[in-house]
């Protein structure tokens, strides 16, 4: 049963895209030079910006990646304060902390990020999808000047950005990636010595395989067919000893589950299908 | 109480309850209908509007405004009755609630409670359960005398006290004679509700709180499912002179075959009495003189009436079973007290009614109190179950607001929803359940009434249970 329980959250679907648009973004996808940017994978991208109106439709395609979200902000929020960050106001828990949010998408995550008090840069490939977080997040006044969408990929963002963040959140991000190490490579170096990097993910097991593309894509139809590539999935540990080759030490790994019922997400010790990273870069005496 | 038990886990009190009532949406468009379209820019905003300055309305203001995650947010509470002047007399009020454990923690955490206990309140430590049917009774609380089960207090001193401290808070603005013309809900998260008063001005908020009570505007413009019936049936309330002083610490309830009459302690000389009986019999004790209304009242804590061959037999057997499984039995009853007058002119009835609204929530919309649900007061829980949804609403929005989560987010609303009808929804059955089975006087139902009774008084761990929900303890788990 637990297998049916993992899920990947972004999809990739077709089908309620008009045509020209889908013939503007393979144009799109064949301008760009995949050597030159080879975090992203070019498809993903097409698939992710075609989502671009539904993306706050929190009962839509992406309500899994909606519900994921109390989760990851506690998982910000607690992991911050174990490293010793104290909240000074209590309904801005954040406050004072940068933090840069790589594959940001429509800003489902960078939103309840920025109101908790961080000033948040959230980057994604996608145009479409850097608009359309744009739009949605005027419409919260309260948000105002806590958001800094940019349309741009890491490896180009890193080399001007170095050293600028206390904190870097990649969410459900990494398993689309096809170049991990220099993805976290660029990730880490635009972060400050002693700041946190946060990352939830899928496994690299049997189970994840049986319950993130047997059962949720072709079984439970919770995504469309094709959403995930089992072969760019990661491991904790091979995860771990990425982050620690760029200097980072790992504090905590979760993991989760998801309840495709009642759309809900549970923590749980078993990382076999998705999980979350804690890990903070260390400082340079260390 | 087993058979009792059993009977709902075979949902037949379901079925019972549900083949009388009247179900309907009601029609919400009576408010809405006029095409009536605002511009978002000549309205007042808030985070959030509470409609409803009553007991849970006025509670919850202060209690949204005194949790430290909540203190940010620009609070409306808007009440339609004229601003409350409170002045002390020494004439107890005949409207009285009985508070539990729960509601007093969060008077105490809202700073209420010191009001409260510098005024005047009783103590109830024990509360004795007994069927005029039969030799049933129930005793709760007996072996723990030190433990305080409930808290009798007028509801005008309550009222006072939360908005004494509800002065001091400067975010939260309250307006009272505000007659609502016009409200309009949100449809998405990134909506605002909208208000419109009478007298033209507008107001917006990310959450509208509906507290305005059993004829809620905020639920019929919801268009949610309400369930009602009405007992018809009034309950008479009045403020009695006890024959003699007496520590006055238990609260008393016999169940008569018209209805259940309770006395709650105000004084070693003073209860407050709520007496269910049908509309009929209760308009006439409204008219017979104060004397010839206490006679009744005697009558009714006293009067024997005929057993039934059946339900003696039937009590006989159970009472060899629990010996053989030795469980305790006999319980020592305690004689209640005789009624010597009323106060003059405490006397007043209110009608009867369940109701029970099938959501309490949607997108940046929710309802608490008797908005939400409304029961026959034989269990004293009405008003607990609407503080009871406070303490939990507070909780959840603050939870969203540190999840840097909307106000009006169903994730954190439907939470509420479905901890509170897990609490309320069995509570609500349960009363409406023994109110019906001790209507009646037909041998089955006392024989049903009498085991139930006597079975909860001999297993220690059922009558801890029916404590601790009555109380509020195992609400939120
Ligand atoms: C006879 C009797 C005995 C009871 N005994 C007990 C007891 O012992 N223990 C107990 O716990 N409970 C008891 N109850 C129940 C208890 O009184 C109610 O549960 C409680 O009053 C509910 O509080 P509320 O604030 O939700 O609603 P209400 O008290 O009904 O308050 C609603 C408020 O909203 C205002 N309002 C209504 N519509 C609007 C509008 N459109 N705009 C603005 N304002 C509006 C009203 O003016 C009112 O002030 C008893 C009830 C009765 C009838």
């Amino acid at each position: 049963m637990r297998t049916i329980k993992s899920l990947s959250l972004r999809p990739m679907s077709t089908g309620f895209t008009l045509r020209n648009r889908l013939s503007e973004q393979i144009q799109e996808i064949t301008k760009c030079d995949p050597p030159k940017k080879p975090t992203v994978d070019p498809a993903t991208v097409e698939h992710h910006s075609k989502l671009s109106n539904k993306w706050w439709n929190v009962n839509g395609e992406l309500r899994a990646l909606h519900a994921l979200n109390p989760l990851r902000v506690q998982f910000v929020r607690d992991g911050l304060a174990n490293v010793g960050f104290k909240v000074e106001c209590p309904y801005l828990p954040l406050k004072g902390i940068k933090i840069l949010d790589v594959g940001c998408g429509g800003g489902v995550l960078s939103e309840p990020l920025a109101r908790i008090g961080a000033d948040v840069t959230g980057i994604d490939a996608s145009s479409e999808l850097i608009t359309a977080a744009k739009e949605h997040a005027a419409l919260d006044p309260s948000l105002d000047g806590k958001l800094n969408y940019i349309e741009t990929v890491i490896e180009d963002y890193a080399p001007d950005n170095k050293e600028t963040f206390n904190v870097i959140v990649a969410s459900e991000v990494i398993e689309h990636v096809n170049d991990k190490e220099l993805f976290l490579k660029c990730c880490i170096s635009t972060m400050k010595p002693g700041g946190s990097i946060f990352l939830t993910t899928l496994n690299k097991t049997l189970p994840s395989w049986l319950g993130g593309i047997i059962a949720a894509e072709n079984v439970l139809k919770l995504v469309p067919k094709g959403t995930h590539d089992w072969n760019k999935f990661i491991t904790p540990a091979e995860m771990q000893s990425l982050l620690e080759t760029y200097g980072c030490k790992t504090k905590l790994i979760h993991g989760m589950f998801y309840n495709p019922l009642r759309n809900e997400w549970f923590w749980m010790t078993s990382t076999a299908i998705n999980y979350a990273l804690h890990a903070v870069k260390r400082k340079r005496q260390e | 109480m087993a058979t009792f038990m059993k009977m709902v886990a075979n949902g037949d009190i379901l079925s019972i309850a549900l083949k009388k009532y009247k179900c309907f949406i009601p029609n919400g468009s009576i408010l809405v209908s006029r095409d009536y379209s605002i511009s978002a820019k000549n309205h007042e905003n808030y985070d959030i509007i509470i409609t409803g300055g009553g007991m849970v309305g006025t509670t919850l203001a202060c209690a949204l405004a005194n949790n430290r995650k909540l203190e940010c947010k620009k609070i409306l509470l808007l009440e339609s009755g004229r601003q409350f002047e409170y002045k002390f007399e020494e004439k107890y009020s005949n409207r009285v609630v009985a508070l539990n454990q729960q509601t007093r923690t969060l008077f105490s955490s809202i700073g209420a409670w010191q009001h409260i206990k510098a005024t005047r309140y009783c103590t109830v430590q024990k509360m004795q359960v007994w069927d005029a049917c039969s030799d049933a009774m129930i005793v709760f609380n007996e072996d723990y005398l030190t433990k305080e089960i409930a808290y009798i207090v007028e509801n005008d001193l309550l009222l006072h006290a939360v908005n004494k401290q509800l002065t001091d808070k400067e975010n939260v603005n309250v307006i009272y004679n505000s007659k609502i013309e016009n409200i309009k809900l949100p449809k998405t998260l990134e909506e605002n509700a909208q208000i419109q008063l009478q007298d033209g001005t507008k107001y917006k908020a990310k959450l509208l709180i509906g507290a305005d009570g059993v004829n809620s505007l905020v639920r019929q413009t919801m268009g949610t499912q309400y369930v009602k019936w009405d007992y018809n049936q009034m309950a008479i309330v009045a403020t009695l002179k006890l024959s003699e002083p007496t520590e006055n610490i238990v609260a008393w309830q016999r169940f008569l075959p018209a209805g259940p009459i309770a006395l709650l302690p105000l004084t070693n000389c003073l209860s407050s009495l709520v007496w269910s009986l049908p509309t009929t019999e209760a308009k006439r004790l409204l008219k017979v003189s104060e004397e010839e209304f206490v006679d009744d009242i005697n009558n009714a804590l006293w009067k024997v009436y005929p057993k039934d061959g059946i339900v003696e037999s039937g009590m006989r057997a159970l009472q060899q079973l629990l010996e053989g499984l030795s469980l305790q039995t006999g319980v020592i009853k305690q004689l209640q007290p005789s009624v010597s007058a009323i106060i003059e002119g405490s006397r007043a009835a209110f009608p009867l009614q369940f109701g029970h609204s099938v959501s309490y929530v949607q997108t940046g919309t929710v309802l608490v109190g008797d908005a939400a649900h409304r029961v026959h007061p034989l269990a004293g829980q009405g008003v607990n179950l609407g503080f009871g949804d406070v303490t939990v609403l507070v909780q959840l929005l603050a939870e969203a607001v540190v999840n840097g989560a909307p106000l009006g987010d169903m994730t954190y609303l439907r939470k509420y929803e479905t901890l509170r009808q897990r609490y309320n929804v069995p509570m609500m059955f349960t009363i409406d359940a023994l109110h019906r089975l001790y209507k009646g006087t037909a041998a089955p139902i006392v024989l049903a009434r009498s085991l139930g009774l006597q079975l909860t008084n001999a297993i220690p761990v059922i009558k801890k249970a029916l404590i601790e929900h009555a109380s509020g303890q195992i609400g939120n788990r």
